[in-house]
């Protein structure tokens, strides 16, 4: 890990204002936290753009422009006539503690490889991922690349830096160094510049590591940690992941504009923007012993967090966004996939190109009611791709040692076995323009829930201003004050989900339910198949709620088993959902829309 | 009054133009501060490494892979050819003795005894930097480049397909709203930048392949014929390497959509001027947007100073509308309140009213205007 000396430890009980900000691609977000009364809140945000490239070059620049931006509307001062952060606070200006996570410039780019693609490159992958990384490609002895078409590969790319892993300790090394005997000679360039030689780490058999140093010992800084997969049955990431972050911090963040001076500004390590997401929902999952999914949707890429008994794992999709790559989600769904979710009128070859308008003018936000429902069922479409590749891919357990056995490793090759399980699904986040931004809070709750089709009984929640980033770093120095924020400030919650798992003919029944509110009167009623409905229930508000399935759904106690509990309300409310599972909605375009239209009313859409 | 800043897109009759040309990694500058350039003429050169030929010569001699150095008949820092006998093992009493020839001419850079692979590193690969612009040098960067300097007409597109291109213009459409057909792609333009007008047909773009055009440009293009053309969607706007047999280039977007009268006026009177133009386009992380460059040599009209930031958006400046349900109109800017509005899809936010050419005034986001910057 970092040297802690360069971050000395801080006095929790004295904490009053916090500062912190996400260095994104294009805008630095800053929010102000405060200390009232005993809990923590977050009073203030700004924005400003992000000043990494020319004619700045300096990240610290937008970073003090957000923080001016909070001082005018806070009434308080934060930067000194020197442009120095204030601390620590008095009672009239500055700060106790200021914290920051990045993704400008693109975020932290990696190339990882392995000799077995679905064993040790994925475990290699599941460990840059967990640390934040965008993975730029996975080399594996058999990703059925022939030598040339990889190393080709490996030349193209400037990653900012290699995770290499391969073999059991003890096992095999010809295999995991035949891997380190390509990656050398095509020698990759490092992305900033090319005055630092590229950061490679070995995580792979300890007694291979002799070779792997004699292979990468002129122009490359190696680095070997413990194997990743020491044996067969045990994954262990926590070494590789602590190591990205240091060369994350010692190389990338370094050679980045500005950044050797933020390090000395943040009282914490700079975290990556999606480590930071990830290491709070996991918090968070870890606390309140539930399983969760957090979404979020950009213009490029959508990343997919989820935690399931413990286990975090993280996707990023990366050409499925709704802006830079809102061309690329229609060409891997397919227009038709897309228009399935739309009850409108719609001419393709005039969509088509209103989607490559989109592409090359990404900063368009849609004017007309026809321009919002387009690009909200293209948003579907792309969660729902997002969501398939996680759950395609979190299927090993990640970061503390957890036994699997080899019968596991085997299944899981053939891709049988997803860790994701909708059932178990208690809380699902969405963040991300199309989600945060939609007109109404209805819209955000069927977007989550036609692309994510969660069953039984599922919270869902909004990230409000995006703060989950500055919370997952504050969490790392003081995690009494990250929780109070994010339970009191950072989720809305929309309502609660309730999906029955099965399928029967439109019309026929699917559940029966009874819902007694903690205030207010009983209701009850039958749902047939294909029905949606939509009961209002305020927010800080509960409700017991019982449903009767018919023997061929599942709510959660099995098929035709009956459920009680008690949800949440919220911004939305329940939306009992008696659609099926999976979710199939009629091939004919003139169905589709019909049924469409019906689901638009009953959960008052777009009235 | 309101103001605001918002992107835009240069169309500018004469400007000091600058362009920097530089290397991928390190490598000669062959000119100087204060030659003059063509467009075509190399201005700096690198060599790559060579490609790399894994040989798995354990396997081609079946023998372990520590026998491998021992059978080798050339070595390490050697250069073979094609085809040229590289390793033989001793065999059984001299008998049965397998031989491993090389696949490919090359340098041979290492030779494993733990796993039997040979590299083989093949010989450099020049790149070169052309001047792309018609000028004289103002600066050298060491070791990576240069930057020339022109007078020029200076347009920018939204989109384009292939790299850069150089060539006469040569003008098909005579007015912005004319359809750019095939039948208005002439023989004798091959090696031209052709000027359209409204959209570029499929056909039309084939046609300008085939007879040999350097560069297409017009006002749109249908998604359908891009994708008919290249034979993939395209999911990502990262162009300029595609190798499709021509540049082409849209300054307005997708559609059946007319070339801004303005644009379409400079580009028809340059016609006959030599211009250099480029496709790249890319729209994330640091914006780079096609490029139609004619240098001017005489003097004549004043220089207009290109600023990369965006524009002042304010009363009276000239917009293009970019989404629907005005996409492609361009008109004035006839007011900015300051308060949000609600939109027709129920969002709320920032508006301007622009005042059409027709006359018409209507109430768009600020999001979804562009400035045609002069």
């Amino acid at each position: 890990m970092s040297d802690p000396s360069a971050h000395p430890p801080i006095d929790l009980q004295s904490i009053r204002w916090i500062l912190a900000t996400d260095c994104g691609s294009t805008t630095t977000k800053a929010i102000l936290i405060q200390k009232i009364g005993n809990e923590y809140r977050q009073t203030q945000r700004a924005e400003a753009p992000t000043t990494v490239e020319a004619p700045f070059a300096d990240v610290t620049v937008g970073v003090v422009n957000a923080i001016t931006e909070i001082a005018e509307v806070a009434g308080r001062r934060f930067i000194d006539d020197n442009g120095q952060i204030i601390r620590p606070a008095t009672e009239h200006e500055g700060c106790d503690i200021y914290i920051s996570t990045s993704s400008a410039g693109g975020g932290l780019q990696m190339m990882v490889a392995g000799v077995v693609a679905q064993m040790t490159a994925a475990s290699a992958k599941r460990a840059a991922l967990g640390a934040g990384a965008i993975v730029m490609d996975t080399i594996a002895a058999n990703d059925r690349r022939k030598p040339h078409e990889q190393i080709q590969r490996i030349r193209e790319l400037r990653p900012d830096m290699v995770l290499i892993s391969g073999g059991t300790d003890g096992g095999n090394i010809q295999q995991v160094v035949q891997i380190a005997e390509l990656i050398a000679p095509a020698k990759p360039r490092p992305r900033f510049g090319g005055e630092y030689e590229m950061p490679i780490i070995f995580a792979g058999n300890k007694e291979a590591a002799p070779q792997i140093r004699a292979i990468f010992r002129d122009g490359f800084d190696l680095s070997v940690v413990d194997n990743l997969r020491p044996v067969l049955e045990l994954e262990n990431l926590g070494p590789a992941r602590d190591k990205i972050h240091d060369v994350f911090l010692e190389h990338v963040m370094a050679h980045a504009p500005g950044y050797d001076k933020l390090m000395t500004w943040a009282n914490a390590p700079i975290m990556p923007t999606p480590g930071a997401v990830g290491d709070i929902l996991q918090r968070i999952a870890a606390r309140d012993r539930i399983n969760a999914v957090g979404v979020d949707i950009g213009g490029a890429t959508t990343d997919v967090f989820s935690v399931f008994g413990g286990t975090f794992n993280r996707t990023v999709s990366a050409n499925l966004g709704m802006s830079y790559s809102i061309s690329n989600v229609c060409a891997e769904a397919t227009m038709p996939k897309v228009l399935r979710w739309v009850h409108l009128d719609m001419d393709e070859r005039e969509l088509r190109n209103r989607v490559k308008n989109k592409m090359i003018r990404p900063t368009t936000i849609p004017q007309t009611l026809e321009a919002l429902v387009f690009e909200q069922a293209v948003s579907r479409e792309a969660l729902r791709l997002a969501y398939l590749q996680h759950k395609e891919f979190a299927t090993v357990l990640k970061g503390v040692q957890q036994q699997r056995t080899v019968g596991d490793v085997f299944s899981q090759e053939g891709g049988n076995r997803s860790l994701v399980d909708n059932m178990k699904l208690d809380l699902l986040v969405a963040s991300g323009g199309v989600l945060s931004h939609a007109p109404r809070m209805e819209q955000t709750a069927a977007m989550l829930i036609d692309a994510f089709e969660p069953e039984g009984f599922t919270t869902l929640a909004k990230d409000s201003i995006f703060m989950m980033p500055h919370l997952g770093v504050l969490a790392s120095v003081h995690p009494d004050a990250a929780m109070h924020v994010f339970e009191r400030d950072c989720l809305i919650i929309l309502g609660t989900c309730v999906g029955a798992k099965g399928h029967a003919k439109l019309g026929k029944a699917c559940f029966s339910y009874r819902i007694t509110p903690s205030t207010g009167s009983t209701v009850s009623g039958d749902m047939m198949v294909g029905d949606l409905k939509l009961v209002r229930l305020c927010e800080g508000e509960t409700a017991q709620l019982e449903i009767t399935p018919d023997r061929a759904f599942d709510v959660g106690g099995g098929p035709g088993k009956s459920v009680q509990r008690t949800v949440r309300g919220g911004q939305v409310g329940i939306v009992l959902d008696a659609r099926g599972r999976p979710l199939e909605l009629p091939e004919d375009r003139g169905a589709c829309r019909d049924l469409m239209l019906r689901w638009v009313k009953a959960l008052e859409l777009y009235s | 009054m309101a103001k605001a800043y918002t992107p835009g897109l240069k169309v500018t009759p004469r400007t000091l133009h600058r362009v920097r040309r530089s290397l991928p990694i390190h490598g000669d500058v062959l000119v100087n501060v204060g030659d003059s350039v063509e467009p075509t003429q190399v201005v700096a050169r690198t060599f790559t490494e060579g490609d790399i030929t894994p040989i798995n010569l354990a396997n081609l001699l079946g023998v372990p892979a520590a026998e491998v150095p021992e059978a080798m008949l050339k070595q390490k820092g050697s250069t073979v050819t094609q085809g040229e006998l590289i390793a033989r093992t001793k065999g059984i009493f001299g008998m049965f003795k397998k031989e491993a020839v090389s696949p490919a001419s090359g340098t041979i850079e290492s030779i494993s005894g733990q796993t039997g692979q040979l590299i083989l590193r093949g010989a450099q690969q020049p790149v070169d930097v052309l001047a792309f612009l018609a000028g004289r040098v103002v600066e050298v960067l060491p070791h990576e480049g240069a930057i020339i300097e022109s007078e020029a007409m200076f347009v920018q597109g939204i989109f384009g397909i292939g790299g850069e291109a150089f060539g006469p213009i040569r003008v098909a459409c005579t007015k912005p709203e004319q359809r750019l057909d095939a039948n208005l792609i002439l023989p004798d333009m091959k090696g031209a930048v052709v000027i359209g007008g409204a959209r570029m047909t499929v056909e039309a773009i084939r046609k300008a392949k085939d007879i040999g055009v350097a560069a297409i440009i017009s006002g749109g293009i249908d998604d359908q014929d891009l994708k008919d053309f290249l034979g993939y969607d395209l999911g990502v706007a990262i162009t300029g390497s595609e190798r499709v047999g021509l540049t082409f280039i849209i300054t307005e977007g997708f559609g059946d959509i007319a070339m801004a009268t303005r644009t379409h006026q400079l580009l028809c009177a340059m016609e006959g001027k030599a211009a250099a133009v480029t496709g790249a386009t890319q729209i994330r992380a640091g914006v780079m947007r096609p490029e139609i460059v004619v240098p001017l040599t005489s003097s004549g009209g004043p220089i207009a100073h290109v600023i990369d930031t965006g524009g002042e958006l304010a009363l009276g400046t000239q917009v293009r509308l970019i989404r629907d349900p005005y996409f492609g109109s361009i008109g004035t800017v006839a007011r900015l309140p300051h308060e949000q509005a609600i939109l027709g899809s129920g969002s709320k936010a920032r508006v301007l009213e622009v005042r059409l050419d027709s006359g018409e005034i209507v109430v768009v986001p600020r999001a979804n205007v562009e400035l045609i910057e002069g």
